[in-house]
């Protein structure tokens, strides 16, 4: 996590898959997020065909529910990981992953390019706070979201500045709690 | 829904978040997160920290033919509308119990109140309550953590009240005597683990956050 440069955030191409099924939109997705999800599944313990398989199945579920993605809610990132995370525990835990119900926006209406931008702008701050962490912290934030914790060295010092983005996420569900009336 | 006062902890947003609960409690949660707006926000903000390291992973290549086996794969997936049923329970529960709580096989547990165990992954275990109003849930305390979420009116013990929404969290220190409000019937979720998972190495992890 040494990098500082900001990153690509992807939004365009997973609105372009959204909007007009744009597969040259999503083979630049696939690129950079199909490697990224594999490695997740590996290091949360799948094989490598079985993360392989896994990998692919996420992707397609990405364009399947592209009509499901809110960049005022999430980053492409942050929507991938959760796909990705309920695949891993679909797959190789077999178990059921109970989800809240997905909140959309409807046809008539769409999140405000303000509010999007602000959310990205929010989650590459909290990119850069996980990136000043000293090194310990990372691994204990990675053990602990990628699935290979061991109980004992988890009591590390760490602190994550959540507040900023809890209330960004807030807004952004009242917003849609409004139009949803 | 808007009066909720007992809200899910950050261990347990966290937990969510990073997958790693049982799958008792991932039901619990997530029935709360579809009653509370507040923890639905922050338990994104937890999966923020999992965008965030998804972005910073190494890669691991994908096979050459990855790409058009899953264009195939999308292209298999019929097109289908999303349901719109509404149901009087959250949905998240209703996966495990139907849309509707009359048709719930209640069991006695004595003193008038009755449970339904849900089938969920064994480290845990999920179960409804049926208290009936004014009726007092047997003495216990708790060898692990014991979630209690209300769906249906309300019930009072030691330390509070809990009415519709709200989720207490208990662990071994509680002994606790959970009545229901008189007047009417107390429908709750709740969700208990073995000791060992949870009173490790979660809580320590989450101190941590909880200074945020």
């Amino acid at each position: 996590m040494k990098k500082t440069k900001p990153l690509k955030n992807w939004v365009k191409q997973l609105q372009q898959v959204q909007k007009s099924q744009d597969s040259k939109a999503f083979a630049e997705l696939f690129d950079y997020f199909a490697p990224r999800v594999k490695s997740f599944l590996i290091r949360s313990g799948a094989s490598n065909s079985m993360a392989e398989d896994c990998a692919q199945e996420v992707m397609a579920t990405v364009w399947l529910k592209a009509h499901l993605f809110d960049p005022s809610r999430a980053s492409v990132s942050t929507w991938i990981f959760t796909i990705a995370r309920n695949k891993n525990i679909d797959a190789l835990r077999k178990q059921r992953r109970p989800e809240p119900e997905d909140l959309t926006w409807g046809p008539e209406s769409e999140p405000e390019a303000a509010d999007i931008l602000t959310l990205q702008q929010e989650t590459e701050q909290l990119r850069l706070a996980m990136s000043a962490l000293p090194d310990a912290q990372q691994a204990l934030l990675q053990k602990a979201y990628f699935g290979d914790l061991s109980h004992r060295e988890i009591a590390i010092e760490t602190g994550l500045p959540l507040g900023t983005i809890k209330s960004r996420l807030r807004l952004a569900l009242d917003k849609l709690r409004q139009t949803m009336r | 829904m808007n009066d909720i006062k007992h809200h899910l902890n950050d261990e347990l947003l966290l937990g969510y978040s990073a997958g790693a609960l049982p799958e008792a409690f991932n039901l619990i949660v997530a029935t709360h997160l579809e009653m509370c707006d507040k923890c639905r926000a922050a338990a994104q903000a937890f999966d923020s920290v999992g965008g965030v390291l998804l972005d910073e992973t190494a890669k691991v290549s994908m096979s050459k033919d990855a790409l058009p086996k899953t264009l195939a794969l999308i292209s298999k997936v019929p097109k289908r509308k999303d349901s719109e049923q509404k149901t009087e329970i959250p949905n998240p529960l209703a996966a495990y119990v139907g849309s509707s709580l009359d048709n719930i096989k209640w069991r006695p547990i004595g003193m008038g109140v009755r449970q339904a165990v849900l089938k969920t992954s064994k480290s845990a275990t999920a179960r409804l309550l049926y208290i009936p109003a004014g009726s007092v849930v047997p003495d216990h305390g708790h060898r692990g953590t014991e979630l209690t979420l209300v769906l249906k009116g309300a019930f009072s013990d030691e330390t509070a009240k809990f009415t519709v929404g709200d989720i207490e969290m208990a662990d071994q220190s509680i002994e606790h005597t959970p009545t229901a409000e008189i007047g009417e019937d107390c429908i709750c979720l709740t969700a208990t683990d073995a000791p060992l998972r949870f009173n490790s190495w979660f809580p320590r992890l989450a101190q941590r956050f909880l200074r945020i």
